[in-house]
C-alpha cells in the first residue's frame, strides 16, 4: 500500500512540475486574449497534433496514393491518377492471390481473411470462459486474473521472442514432446503449423485485455436479477442463457467489434516472430504496407499508401459500428 | 473511477448459487473452473518462467536438447601445461570404478583424456561414448554482464532512450490531454462541440493507416533518428481526453467560481484544482501511456532507423540478424526489457485493469 501511494505522489510531482513552471507565461497569455478565449488557449496543443499527426496525414495519404515513383516530398512526386489502386486490384481471380498483379497484398488479404475470424472467436471464447472463472468467488481469484492479464504489458517483442525460444527446433515444446514419447517438428518453418501458432500467441498476448471488459460487465448485471431467478428456482444453465448471457451482450458485441478491429491491424508480434514468413504464409495487410512502403528498396510509398486507405476503409467501417454498439450499451 | 468499488465489491454472481444450495464442498463447475485456471496458469505463466530461468543458461545449455530445466553448465578444470580450462568428464573405468578426467581432444570415436589430479600420470586413450559430461547447478550471469558491459551492446543508450520517449511522452499526453479535458468540461463556448467530435473522431484513424504520411512529415521536420520523431505523433490520444473529460465533468464548478473570486488565473485553477482532484483518471491516462510507449514498436521501427537512437525492443530484435539468433543475450535483454513492466503491473495492477474496463467499454 504506501509503495502505491508513493508512485502516485511522484506521478503527481513530475505533472505538476512542469504545469507551475508554465504559470507566468499562461498567466501572461490570459491577460492578452481575455478569459473568454482561455479555453482555446487549453485546446490548442491538442488541437495542433491532432491536425498535425492525424487529420494532414488522412489528406497526404490520400495524395500520396494518387501519385507514383519512390520521392518522399509528394510536390516531386508525379500524379498516376488511380495507377496504385489499378495494380492493388488487378486480379484476374481474387480468390487466387498467384493471378493478382500484387499478390503479396492479395496474400496478405487472404491470411487476413482466415487470421481475423479464426483469432476474433478463439480469442472472445477463451476469454469469456475466463472471466466467467473469475468472477466466480473462489480462492485464488486475485492470483489468477493476474496471470491472464500480465501478457497484455508485455511488450510484442517480448511475447514474439518468448515463443520463438519455446517453439524452435531444441525448444520447450519438442522437449516436451520428447519426454512424452511423441515427434517433434520446427514449428514456425511449416506454412500451416506457424499460421496456428500466430494465432495462438496473439491470442495469449491479448485476451487478458478482453477478459478484463467482459469481467467489468458480468459485475455490473444487477445481483436482484438473480435473486428473482433464484426465488423462480431456476437452474444454473437457466440462469446463465436467460440471464447472464442476454445482459451480456450489448459489451460482447463491443468486445467482438474491438477484437476485429485491433485483429486486423496486427503486426508487431508476427513481424518478430515469423516475420511473415514461411514466404508470405503469415504476412498480414500491416505487414504488407511496411514491406512495400519502407522495407523493400526501391520504398513504393504510392502502394502503401492506396493499401493503408484501403485497411482504413474497412476499419472506419468497424469502429464506426462500435461508436454505435457502445453508445446502445450505455445507453440501454 | 466508482468502477474500482464495483469491480471488488460486488460479490460473485455464482456464489449466491451456492448459498442456495447450502453446501461447502466441491461441485463439478467448481473442478471445472479450477482445471481451466490451472490450465491458464500452466499456458499464461510458465512460458515467461521458461524465458527467464533459460536466460541464465550458458550457450552451451541453451543449445542442449532436450533442454535441461533448471541451468546448468559443464565442469572444467585448470590442469597443469594446457593455457585453456579442460571439460571434465566421468568415465566408467574397464574396473566398474566411476573416475573424472579431463578431456584433452577427441579424435573420432576416441577422447584423449587426463586425470586433473594427476597429469604427470600421461594420457589416457577413452572411447568417446563412455564420457558422461560433469554438470553442476550454475546460474550465468555473465550473460546479463556482457550485456550491460559489451562496447558493440550499447544497453545504457537504449535503456535511456526508452526512458526518455517513455517519460517524456507521457509527461506531454497527461499535459495537453488534460489540458484539452479542462476546456471541454469546465468552459461554454462557441465551437466546443465541434472541437470534441473532431478530437474523437480521430479514434478512427489508428496509427497503422497513416503510417507513409507520418514518416514524411516526421522527415520533414528534420526528426528522423531522433526521439522526439516518435514522441510528437502520438501525444494527443482521443480515449485519454475522453476519459479525463468525463471525469472531471464530476469535479463541481463552485470550485472554480470560488478561485476566480480569489483572481486565481485559469492555468492557476487548472493545475492547482483540476489536476489533483483528477489524479485517478491522470493515473490511468499515464499508466497507459507508459505502458503503449515503453512497448511501443511499429513507430520506432520507421522512426529510429540508426543504431544510437534505438529503443530497448527495437536492440532486442537487432540480436537476430547477424549470425543467426544469439539467445544466450537474447533471453538476458528480453528479461530486463520486460522487467520495469512486471514492476508497474505488480504495484498498478488495479489501475491498469480498471482503465481497459472503463475505456475498453465506452
Amino acid at each position: 500500500m504506501p509503495a502505491r501511494l508513493d508512485v502516485a505522489e511522484i506521478g503527481h510531482q513530475i505533472i505538476t512540475l512542469p504545469a507551475r513552471a508554465m504559470e507566468p507565461l499562461m498567466a501572461g497569455l490570459q491577460r492578452l486574449v481575455g478569459i473568454k478565449r482561455m479555453p482555446w488557449v487549453f485546446l490548442l496543443p491538442n488541437l495542433v497534433a491532432v491536425l498535425l499527426f492525424c487529420l494532414l496525414p488522412v489528406f497526404i495519404n490520400i495524395v500520396f496514393s494518387l501519385t507514383g515513383s519512390d520521392r518522399l516530398y509528394p510536390a516531386e512526386r508525379p500524379f498516376v491518377g488511380t495507377a496504385n489502386y489499378d495494380i492493388l486490384l488487378a486480379c484476374q481471380n481474387y480468390l487466387d492471390p498467384a493471378s493478382c498483379k500484387a499478390d503479396l497484398f492479395w496474400r496478405a488479404v487472404q491470411n487476413s481473411m482466415i487470421f481475423v475470424p479464426i483469432q476474433v472467436v478463439g480469442m472472445v471464447t477463451v476469454s469469456t470462459i475466463a472471466a466467467l472463472c473469475l468472477n466466480r468467488s473462489l480462492p485464488g481469484r486475485g492470483f489468477f486474473r493476474g496471470v491472464f492479464f500480465f501478457p497484455v504489458m508485455l511488450s510484442p517483442v517480448v511475447v514474439a521472442y518468448t515463443w520463438q525460444w519455446i517453439l524452435q527446433r531444441n525448444g520447450a515444446l519438442n522437449g516436451i514432446l520428447s519426454w512424452a514419447g511423441l515427434p517433434g517438428s520446427n514449428w514456425l518453418a511449416d506454412p500451416q503449423s506457424a499460421f496456428f501458432w500466430a494465432i495462438f500467441v496473439t491470442i495469449w498476448a491479448h485476451m487478458g485485455f478482453y477478459t478484463v471488459i467482459i469481467l467489468a460487465g458480468l459485475q455490473a448485471i444487477p445481483k436482484d436479477v438473480y435473486e428473482a431467478a433464484k426465488m423462480d428456482s431456476a437452474s444454473n444453465w437457466r440462469t446463465f442463457t436467460a440471464i447472464t448471457l442476454p445482459l451480456l451482450k450489448p459489451i460482447m458485441l463491443v468486445v467482438f467489434v474491438l477484437c476485429i478491429i485491433r485483429s486486423v491491424q496486427t503486426f508487431d508480434e508476427l513481424y518478430v516472430l515469423t516475420g511473415g514468413g514461411p514466404g508470405s504464409a503469415t504476412m498480414l495487410i500491416v505487414q504488407y504496407i511496411y514491406e512495400v512502403g519502407f522495407a523493400v528498396q526501391p520504398r513504393n510509398f504510392g502502394l502503401a499508401a492506396s493499401a493503408s486507405l484501403l485497411l482504413g476503409l474497412v476499419l472506419i467501417l468497424f469502429t464506426a459500428v462500435q461508436m454505435l454498439l457502445s453508445r446502445k450499451s450505455n445507453n440501454g | 473511477m466508482a468502477d474500482i468499488a464495483k469491480l471488488e465489491s460486488r460479490p460473485s454472481i455464482l456464489h449466491i448459487f451456492k448459498l442456495r444450495r447450502g453446501r461447502n464442498r466441491f461441485d463439478l463447475a467448481d473442478w471445472l473452473t479450477y482445471g481451466f485456471l490451472l490450465l491458464g496458469f500452466v499456458i499464461f505463466f510458465l512460458p515467461v518462467v521458461w524465458v527467464v530461468l533459460s536466460s541464465f543458461k550458458t550457450s552451451a545449455n541453451l543449445q542442449e536438447f532436450p533442454p535441461t530445466i533448471l541451468p546448468y553448465a559443464t565442469q572444467t578444470a585448470e590442469v597443469q601445461g594446457f593455457d585453456t580450462p579442460l571439460t571434465l568428464f566421468d568415465v566408467v573405468m574397464e574396473d566398474g570404478t566411476t573416475e573424472r578426467v579431463a578431456l584433452i581432444r577427441r579424435v573420432g570415436k576416441i577422447a584423449q583424456m587426463i586425470d586433473p589430479e594427476d597429469p604427470s600420470a600421461g594420457r589416457l586413450q577413452i572411447a568417446a561414448d563412455a564420457l558422461a559430461p560433469v554438470k553442476s547447478l550454475h546460474f550465468a550471469v555473465e550473460n546479463y554482464t556482457n550485456l550491460l558491459s559489451g562496447s558493440e551492446n550499447q544497453i545504457g543508450r537504449y535503456v535511456y532512450n526508452s526512458l526518455f520517449i517513455t517519460i517524456v511522452a507521457t509527461v506531454i499526453t497527461v499535459i495537453i490531454n488534460s489540458m484539452a479535458a479542462f476546456a471541454l468540461s469546465k468552459y461554454r463556448f462557441r465551437g466546443s462541440g465541434i472541437a470534441l467530435f473532431g478530437i474523437l473522431s480521430m479514434l478512427m484513424i489508428p496509427a497503422s493507416v497513416i503510417l507513409v504520411p507520418i514518416y514524411l512529415i516526421v522527415a520533414e521536420m528534420g526528426l528522423i533518428a531522433n526521439p522526439w520523431g516518435v514522441i510528437l505523433p502520438t501525444v494527443a490520444t482521443p480515449t485519454g481526453v475522453f476519459l479525463l473529460r468525463q471525469y472531471m465533468l464530476t469535479i463541481p464548478d463552485e470550485l472554480l467560481e470560488a478561485a476566480r473570486m480569489d483572481h486565481a488565473s485559469e492555468w492557476r485553477i487548472f493545475w492547482r484544482i483540476i489536476l489533483p482532484l483528477s489524479t485517478p483518471a491522470l493515473a490511468v491516462v499515464a499508466i497507459f501511456s507508459i505502458l503503449s510507449r515503453w512497448n511501443d514498436f511499429l513507430l520506432p521501427l520507421l522512426i529510429l532507423n540508426k543504431r544510437e537512437a534505438y529503443t530497448l525492443q527495437l536492440a532486442l530484435t537487432s540480436f537476430q540478424t547477424q549470425y543467426g539468433i544469439r539467445y544466450d543475450m537474447l533471453l538476458a535483454m528480453t528479461t530486463i526489457t520486460a522487467l520495469p513492466l512486471a514492476l508497474v503491473f505488480i504495484f498498478l495492477q488495479r489501475y491498469i485493469t480498471t482503465g481497459i474496463a472503463s475505456t475498453g467499454i465506452k
